[in-house]
């Protein structure tokens, strides 16, 4: 992740958070990591939420194997008050959506369909910058025995 | 795979716990739950049976403080033990930076203990991994009981590739940190010889 990119990433979900009526947003990356938020974030685990989508996604990706599907590219979960909307940007990276009655079904699925394509396009630039190695810097090669150690003091 | 977040200076790893039915996966996942500060550990999440086995995963994110200005995150993993939850456990090892093979030292666990080191190789191998290319340790838990195996032929068996390894005592929390510890300092030497 890189900061034009991120910056990039944080107006798009903000835009969806606002045209969706959404209460919060959430983009989250395959493997269970939280790329960014938006919205009433302060009273959900943001962590919990991110492993816990990425396990939902590899579940249902599953099932969809076993049917003879790709992948379920939406699921929609209701609950009384609060619903989730999940969905799968750019094959990499998940977008969660919670929105309650302020809003609609089909309001989300339109405009995330929309911000699915901008992200899209972040997520294939963001990879194009990783395969050319600019990503790496010189952080890691810097990491000491030292620096692994101290974490344990 | 590992994520580095530039923009917010953060590196995230995923080390998943892996090994036979009831041999204390999430034993070990409790004892860091417990031991660990509040602010330096999330919320643990189990998703268990109504008999407190694992159904899916365990999880427990981890922050270990900061390495040349970056926070450092871990996310603890479980596997589900039992031989039938193996599209489970396929799932769960997906973007693993680090596994922690745990053994279980009673004599005749020892099948189960090679059935599923095997199992772990070729679930890596579906995901186009294996075990030369990701860091691994493997603990011999449950070193308290009475008719458990001797070390040295539990290595012969579970550790030819000579990893590092260790005894534990995961209910009483014995060896369970320096297990934690050693895939830790794997994993991170790891991202450096990828840089």
């Amino acid at each position: 992740m890189f900061d034009e990119e991120s910056r990039e990433i944080s107006d798009t979900i903000g835009r969806l958070l606002k045209e969706a009526n959404a209460k919060s947003v959430y983009l989250v990356d395959k493997d269970g990591q939280l790329i960014a938020s938006s919205g009433e974030t302060s009273n959900i685990d943001s962590t919990s939420l991110a492993s816990l989508t990425a396990g939902n996604i590899a579940a249902t990706g599953g099932l969809a194997k076993l049917i003879g599907e790709k992948e379920f590219s939406i699921l929609f979960h209701e609950g009384e008050k609060d619903n989730i909307h999940i969905s799968i940007a750019g094959e990499r990276v998940i977008l969660v959506v919670i929105f309650d009655e302020r809003s609609s079904l089909g309001l989300v699925r339109l405009r995330v369909k929309k911000a699915n394509e901008a992200l899209t396009r972040c997520i294939e630039n963001i990879l194009k910058k990783m395969s050319s190695g600019k990503a790496k810097e010189n952080l890691l090669e810097e990491i000491s025995d030292e620096d692994i150690e101290k974490l344990f003091q | 795979m590992s994520f580095i977040n530039y923009s917010a200076k953060e590196i995230n790893c995923k080390v998943v716990y892996y090994g036979p039915g009831l041999c204390g996966k999430t034993t070990n996942l409790n004892f860091v739950h417990k031991k660990m500060k509040p602010d330096s550990r999330g919320k643990m999440i189990s998703l268990a049976t109504e008999t407190e086995r694992t159904l899916f995963f365990d999880f427990l994110p981890l922050a270990l403080g900061e390495i040349r200005g970056f926070k450092t995150r871990f996310h603890l993993y479980t596997v589900p033990g039992q031989i039938f939850y193996d599209a489970s456990r396929k799932l769960i090892l997906k973007g693993v930076d680090g596994i922690v093979f745990v053994a279980d030292s009673q004599v005749e666990r020892m099948d189960a203990n090679m059935e599923s080191f095997d199992n772990m190789k070729s679930n890596l191998v579906e995901h186009g991994y294996s075990l030369d290319k990701v860091p691994y340790v493997i603990q011999y838990n449950k070193r308290d009981i009475s008719n458990c195996v001797p070390v040295a032929e539990m290595k012969k068996v579970l550790n030819v590739d000579g990893v590092p390894d260790f005894e534990a005592c995961a209910t009483e929390g014995a060896g369970v940190f320096e297990t934690l510890k050693g895939v830790i300092k794997l994993v991170l030497a790891e991202l450096r010889k990828g840089a």
